[in-house]
């Protein structure tokens, strides 16, 4: 009883240790990436950087819903276009008086229609870029759970309601412009042109601290009871009616919390590319993102944030030297992480890597075995006898 | 003594089969009632009726005398129905303590899961049934761990802790060693003091273990035979369609 009491204090000491190491690691990321990467790499890669890092916003929300909870979406893009067209719309509306966005005049449209007007307001399109997508994935979320339809089907309805937005935005030329988006880069933003460099650093400090509340966000939710319970219910769902809890709740709530993520990181993707088009929401965009979450590893959030900016920078890195086939690159990255790291990167390292290392820096290799057997003397006596020799 | 569980005319029918054929069972409340039955004979489909995962195509099910059908399976779960499953359904990737953590939240809403913290009753209800069923040296492992008799153990200490007033249970003691048999068993009876228990078995050797009350014989969804083991036993249409031959 005693060993064991004194096992507890160690454990939450190792844990205590963890946490900080955890913190220390996550400033010095935010310092690197907020301080000194801005004066350091010039503007254009910059830019860059902060597209990466507000798809690695939505790669957190597709790792909090597929990772934790077992709900593989294959409709992100939905959500993070919502978010993207609520910021162009705001920004579009940055004009004199009287005047309504140049490219209403194509299609003989005098008059704003009215989904535009609340856009006018900069408060509401904040708010609207996260807490429009979140409902609209809630609502998803509610009638698709509420029919207990799950797993592969899941999957396939909500590539489904992709293509139905990419659609429908495509065909709304009197409303939204259609196939050709919305152009943010010729804007003014409270008065300066939004592709000037000032405004993008300011959008790329903004992309950083809003990945790491999101991360914030989603380690709070994953921890504690509740993130228990989505592990549960992503393992043992029919286990977790019987316990007396109702899915369906929880499903919904995180459901829609990941789409409101998925519209933050869409809004920052498209101010800094200069444009949104319903191209957004083309099926192979939406599977990319659950590509990032698969490289960096399931179920372990810093690794959505890994996996995207592999992914992305070793595209960028590639499409520049080799253009002709940096496909097959990719094509191969995949098939790697699939067949030899099911866990991703993180996964692999936390199995493998991690005690690989500690032991080639002349540590102990760390075993797992019950306590009983762990803190039995003869055992003890053996392991040391062994590795002394 | 007042009746914990009323099943009256009950016919469920897949496609014509009929699972259940007018099934009529009651037990009162306290009682540790053991089903047996011969493979087909509809136990676990009865089992999936109470706790709602089913529908009945006829009957109805009174749980303290209340009307339990239509509600979803959370819902009864609330009213105090618990089930163990045939094999041990645990969460894997939870440790044992956090397992029944989960299972011991006595208010089960998202939001309050989300914002609440586990109060200190709820840590010693934790505490104790981890003695319980005697996992409290491993409380702090992760579930896949566990052995299959411990897996066994965690799943009816969950279903302890959802603190039902009606425990089902699915042939505790499949596939399990001789001595985690008698363990289980030996569990099931404490905790027959405090709880009605229906338990559904194929093993004889663990029936007779735990069949203290009454034992209800099923075949091909309707009831055969009730009574205590001994006159079960000897009853020559449980022997037929049964046991096969007279038990030695």
């Amino acid at each position: 009883m005693n060993l064991e009491f004194e096992t507890g204090i160690q454990r939450k000491q190792k844990e205590r240790r963890y946490k900080l190491i955890e913190i220390a690691v996550i400033l010095t990321a935010i310092i690197i990436l907020a301080a000194i990467l801005p004066s350091v790499i010039p503007a254009f890669r910059l830019r860059l950087i902060g597209r990466f890092l507000s798809l690695a916003i939505v790669a957190l929300g597709i790792d909090l819903i597929w990772g934790y909870t077992g709900l593989l979406s294959l409709g992100h893009g939905i959500f993070f276009a919502l978010g993207g067209y609520a910021l162009a719309m705001y920004l579009k509306l940055q004009l004199p008086e009287a005047q309504i966005p140049s490219f209403f005049t194509l299609y003989g449209v005098q008059e704003l229609p009215w989904i535009w007007q609340p856009f006018y307001s900069f408060p509401f399109t904040v708010l609207a870029l996260f807490i429009i997508p979140g409902i609209v994935a809630g609502l998803i979320g509610y009638l698709v759970f509420r029919n207990r339809i799950k797993g592969v089907y899941f999957s396939i309805l909500t590539q489904a309601a992709l293509l139905v937005f990419y659609n429908f935005f495509n065909g709304q030329q009197e409303l939204i412009n259609g196939t050709n988006g919305l152009k943010t880069d010729t804007e003014q933003i409270f008065g300066v042109l939004v592709s000037s460099s000032g405004v993008q650093r300011t959008f790329y400090i903004i992309t950083v601290i809003a990945l790491f509340l999101v991360y914030l966000l989603c380690r709070w939710l994953t921890s504690g009871r509740f993130g228990r319970l989505l592990k549960a219910i992503r393992d043992d769902e029919t286990r977790v009616r019987f316990s007396g809890y109702d899915p369906t709740g929880y499903k919904v709530l995180v459901f829609a919390i990941s789409g409101a993520i998925a519209g933050i990181a869409g809004a920052l993707y498209t101010v800094q590319t200069g444009i949104i088009t319903p191209s957004i929401m083309q099926v192979a965009f939406s599977i990319e993102m659950v590509i990032w979450v698969a490289v960096g590893g399931r179920g372990t959030l810093i690794g959505a944030i890994i996996g995207t900016l592999l992914v992305r920078l070793a595209q960028t890195f590639l499409s520049e030297s080799f253009p002709e086939i940096w496909l097959f690159f990719q094509g191969a990255l995949f098939l790697i992480v699939v067949t030899v790291l099911p866990d991703g990167i993180v996964g692999w390292w936390q199995d493998y890597g991690w005690v690989k290392l500690r032991s080639l820096l002349g540590g102990n290799q760390p075993l797992v075995t019950y306590p009983s057997l762990a803190e039995d003397p003869d055992v003890q006596q053996e392991r040391d006898s062994m590795s002394g020799n | 003594m007042s009746k914990i569980l009323e099943i009256e005319n009950l016919t469920v029918s897949f496609d014509g089969f009929k699972a259940l054929n007018n099934l009529n069972f009651s037990m009162d409340s306290g009682e540790l009632r053991v089903i047996i039955g011969p493979n087909g004979a509809g136990k676990t489909t009865f089992l999936d009726v109470i706790t709602g995962k089913v529908q009945p195509t006829q009957g109805r099910v009174l749980f303290k005398g209340k009307n339990i059908q239509k509600l979803p399976e959370y819902k009864i779960a609330r009213l105090g129905i618990g089930r163990k499953f045939q094999t041990p359904r645990v969460y894997l990737n939870l440790t044992v303590r956090e397992n029944l953590d989960l299972v011991c939240n006595q208010n089960k809403n998202v939001f309050s899961t989300l914002f609440g913290r586990p109060n200190s009753g709820e840590q010693r209800t934790v505490a104790g049934l981890l003695e319980t069923i005697g996992l409290d040296t491993k409380a702090n492992l992760s579930a896949n761990l566990l052995s299959h008799g411990e897996k066994q153990r965690l799943e009816i200490g969950m279903l302890v802790a959802q603190s039902p007033d009606l425990l089902l249970v699915d042939e505790p003691a499949a596939g399990l060693t001789d001595e985690e048999t008698e363990n289980v068993g030996a569990l099931l009876l404490s905790l027959a003091e405090s709880h009605s228990i229906v338990a559904i078995e194929h093993d004889m050797e663990f029936v007779r273990q735990i069949a203290n009350d009454k034992v209800t014989v099923l075949h091909q969804g309707a009831l055969l035979c009730e009574g205590t083991m001994e006159e079960v036993q000897n009853d020559p249409r449980v022997i037929e369609v049964y046991l096969g031959e007279a038990p030695e």
